[in-house]
C-alpha cells in the first residue's frame, strides 16, 4: 500500500468514549471501522529515527567477512519510519488500552482497585529507586529498615510470627508456603503427598501442589458456596501435607465455618495455608492467624495497591506461625541490637533462597507506603468499603439478575444473566457494558454462566450508581431489543472478534498473507 | 434431552461404552455445549497406559480448558484422529463422531458404578 494514500486518507470519524455519570444509553450500533496503518503499512523507505555519522572504517566486501550460506539475498522487509511517525502510531495504540485509571474494571477476583499515585512518589525516591543488590548494607539502611518494617507490620496484618518478602508473585509465595509446610512434615518425619483444596479454588492453589510434588485433592462445596465439612472429613488424613483455603473464597462468601474447618485439619497432623487473595474484605477486622491459620500469602497488588504489571513485577509475601519460622527463605532482614539493619542467613532449616536477590523491592516500597498513609483504621475502613460496595451493587441488582449464592457477600459477588427466554449468555452482557466505559466482568468463573462483579473499595458512589444504571439498562434490552445486546460492542474498533478461528488457526505474527485481518 | 442408554457417564460428563473386549469414551453433549466451541482436543498416545481415575487428555474450548479422567484402569489403543483437525465434531456430534479414546481395560467393573443414562438425564434436570 502507498504511505501517502494512507496518511491521506480523511480522517475517520472519532467514536465516542462514554463518560461514567454522564451516559445515559448508548446509540444504535454506528462502529466507523478506524482504520489505523501498521507500521509495515506507513512505511517510507530510507526513513529513520537516527541519523549514524558516516563510519571512518574501511568497508570490506561481505563476502570476504561471511559464508556465502549466511549472506541474505535481500535485507529483511522491515518498517522504515521516522522518530515522530513512530510516537504517533504507539500513541494512538496507548489510547486503546483499557485501564482503571480511566474507567471502572470490576473484574471479580482481580481487585482492580485504584493504586495511589503517593506510591510511585515514594518508589521512585532515589534511597529506593536508585541501589544495587550488591551495595553494602551500611549504603541501604533506609531500604533495609523499610523492608523490615514492612515485614513486621505483615506479621501484625497476618496475626502470624513471621513474614518473608521474597516470593516474586502470589502463586509464588503458595510456592514457598508449601515448601515450608513440606520442610516442616519433613523435619518430623513424616511424608504428606496430599494437599487438598475447595472445589472453588483459585487454579493456582492445585498446580502450587503439583509443582512441589504433591498430589492435590478437591473438597466439594456446598450450594451456599462454603465448604463441605463431611467430604473434607472423608479426605483428610495422616497422608495430607495441607488444606489450602481462600476465605472469603472466590464466590464472595466468607466462610464462618473457618474455625472447624482448621480443627478438622490440624487434628490429622495436617497445617492450613491461607491464600490470602482476598485480604482485601477482612483487612484489619479479621487476621487469618486468630482462626488458626499456619501459612498464608498476600497478594500486595490485590491487598495493597501495588501494580498488576502486565503479570509482573509482583510480590507474594509470605507469613508463618511460629513452629514454621525456622523452615523460613533466608536471607531475612534484620534489625541487630545496636539499632542498624542488616540481611541474615543463619537458620539452618531454612528451604534457602527462592527468589534471586531479594524480592520486588520496587513493589514492596509501595505496598508498604499504602500501608503506612491508611494506618491501622484506613486499612480496616478500606476492607469495610470494599464489602460494602460489593453489596450494594448486589442488593441494587438482584431484582433483575439471578444471585446463586445468598447475602451477604464479601468484596464480591456472582451474578447469573438468567433471561431464559432470550439465549442471552454472560459473554453478551459482557460485550455490552463494554459500550458504557465499563470492563466486563470476570465471565463463566468460578460457576457456570455468571459474571463475578468486584467494585473495589476505591469507587465512588457515582461509579457504583453509573454501574448500575448501565446493568439495570442492559437488562432492559434484553426484553426489548435483545439483538442489540447480542452484538455488542458497538463503540469499539472492532466489535466480535471470530475466537473459534482465532484459536483454531491462530494467526499471531503479521505477514503480508495475514493483511486484512490486521 | 434424553442421552444415549448404551453406555456410562460420570459426573465430570465423561461418557464410556463397552463394545466387546474395549470400551470407548468421550464426553457428553450436555459438556459439549458447555464449553462451547471446541478448539482442541488432547489426547494421549495410543500404548500409555492408565490406572482409574488418571487425568488421560484436555478439551480446550474458547471459554475453558478441562481435563479428561479415565474411569477405567488399561491399555490406550487407539484415539480419535480426526479430533486433531476437527476438534468441532466433538460440537456436533459428542456421542459418535466425536468419541475420543479407545481403551482396552483391565476390567470394565468400575463402569459399574457409574451412572446410566436415565441417571444422568435426572443428574442434569437436578442442576449440577
Amino acid at each position: 500500500m502507498d504511505t501517502n494514500s494512507v496518511l491521506q486518507q480523511p480522517r475517520t470519524k472519532k467514536v465516542a468514549q462514554p463518560t461514567p455519570g454522564t451516559e445515559s444509553t448508548p446509540s444504535q450500533p454506528d462502529r466507523t471501522p478506524e482504520h489505523h496503518p501498521l507500521l509495515f503499512e506507513l512505511t517510507s523507505p530510507s526513513a529513520r529515527c537516527a541519523v549514524l555519522p558516516k563510519s571512518d572504517v574501511p568497508a570490506a566486501p561481505q563476502a570476504e567477512l561471511l559464508p556465502e550460506a549466511l549472506i541474505a539475498d535481500a535485507p529483511p522487509a522491515l518498517p522504515e519510519l521516522g522518530e515522530l511517525d513512530l510516537v504517533r502510531h504507539y500513541t494512538r495504540l496507548a489510547g486503546r488500552c483499557f485501564s482503571v485509571d480511566a474507567n471502572f474494571y470490576p473484574l471479580g477476583s482481580c481487585t482492580m482497585k485504584y493504586n495511589p499515585r503517593i506510591n510511585e512518589r515514594v518508589a521512585a525516591m532515589p534511597g529506593f529507586a536508585h541501589v544495587h543488590p550488591y551495595q553494602d548494607e551500611s549504603d541501604v539502611q533506609g531500604l533495609l529498615e523499610l523492608l523490615y518494617r514492612l515485614r513486621c507490620d505483615l506479621a501484625e496484618i497476618a496475626g502470624l510470627a513471621e513474614v518473608t518478602l521474597q516470593p516474586a508473585a502470589g502463586a509464588h509465595g503458595e510456592m514457598t508456603g508449601l515448601m515450608i509446610i513440606n520442610a516442616f512434615h519433613k523435619h518430623r518425619g513424616e511424608h504428606r503427598p496430599k494437599v487438598l483444596a475447595p472445589d472453588s479454588a483459585h487454579g493456582t492453589n492445585p498446580a502450587s501442589c503439583t509443582i512441589c510434588g504433591g498430589q492435590s485433592v478437591k473438597i466439594r462445596s456446598k450450594s451456599d458456596g462454603r465448604v463441605d465439612l463431611d467430604d473434607l472429613r472423608a479426605n483428610v488424613d495422616d497422608q495430607t501435607a495441607a488444606l489450602m483455603i481462600t476465605n472469603p473464597n472466590t464466590v464472595g462468601v466468607f466462610d464462618e465455618q473457618i474455625g472447624d474447618i482448621v480443627d478438622i485439619v490440624h487434628k490429622h497432623g495436617a497445617q492450613v495455608y491461607f491464600d490470602g487473595a482476598n485480604m482485601n474484605a477482612i483487612l484489619g477486622a479479621a487476621r487469618p492467624g486468630d482462626f488458626g491459620v499456619d501459612c498464608m500469602h498476600f497478594n500486595t497488588h490485590k491487598t495493597f495497591s501495588t501494580p498488576h504489571g502486565g503479570g509482573g513485577p509482583g510480590a507474594g509475601p509470605v507469613a508463618v506461625a511460629e513452629h514454621l519460622r525456622p523452615y523460613l527463605p533466608v536471607p531475612q532482614v534484620v534489625r541487630r541490637p545496636d539499632g542498624t539493619f542488616s540481611w541474615c542467613d543463619d537458620r539452618p532449616d531454612s528451604i534457602g533462597k527462592v527468589r534471586s536477590f531479594y524480592a520486588q523491592v520496587g513493589v514492596l516500597v509501595r505496598a508498604y507506603t499504602y500501608i503506612r498513609t491508611l494506618g491501622k483504621e484506613g486499612l480496616c475502613d478500606a476492607a469495610h468499603m470494599a464489602v460494602l460496595s460489593a453489596n450494594y451493587l448486589a442488593a441494587r441488582l438482584k431484582h433483575r439478575f439471578k444471585m446463586p449464592f445468598p447475602p451477604p457477600y464479601a468484596h464480591e459477588f456472582v451474578m447469573v444473566p438468567d433471561f431464559a427466554d432470550k439465549a442471552i449468555s454472560e459473554n453478551d452482557v459482557a460485550k455490552r457494558l463494554i459500550d458504557f466505559g465499563i470492563h466486563p466482568p470476570t465471565m463463566s468463573w468460578p460457576i457456570h454462566h455468571c459474571l463475578m462483579v468486584e467494585p473495589t473499595e476505591t469507587e465512588s458512589l457515582a461509579t457504583l450508581d453509573q454501574f448500575v444504571r448501565s446493568m439495570l439498562t442492559i437488562a432492559d434490552e434484553i426484553d426489548t431489543d435483545a439483538a442489540k445486546v447480542k452484538s455488542a460492542p458497538h463503540t469499539t474498533p472492532i466489535g466480535r472478534l471470530d475466537e473459534v478461528t482465532a484459536s483454531r488457526k491462530p494467526c499471531v505474527r503479521w505477514s503480508a498473507s495475514c493483511e486484512g485481518n490486521g | 434431552m434424553a442421552v444415549p442408554n448404551d453406555r456410562k457417564y460420570t459426573e465430570t460428563h465423561e461418557w464410556f461404552m463397552i463394545d466387546g473386549d474395549t470400551v470407548t469414551m468421550g464426553i457428553t453433549q450436555y459438556a459439549a455445549e458447555e464449553l462451547t466451541d471446541i478448539t482442541y482436543v488432547e489426547l494421549p498416545d495410543p500404548g500409555t497406559s492408565l490406572g482409574v481415575g488418571d487425568a488421560i487428555g484436555e478439551v480446550e474450548s474458547v471459554k475453558a480448558t478441562s481435563e479428561l479422567f479415565s474411569s477405567v484402569a488399561g491399555e490406550v489403543i487407539e484415539i480419535n484422529t480426526a479430533l486433531a483437525d476437527q476438534p468441532e465434531l466433538v460440537n456436533s456430534d459428542a456421542f459418535e463422531e466425536g468419541w475420543m479414546v479407545r481403551i482396552r481395560p483391565e476390567s470394565t467393573a468400575p463402569l459399574a458404578a457409574l451412572m446410566t443414562g436415565k441417571d444422568y438425564d435426572v443428574f442434569l434436570e437436578n442442576g449440577i
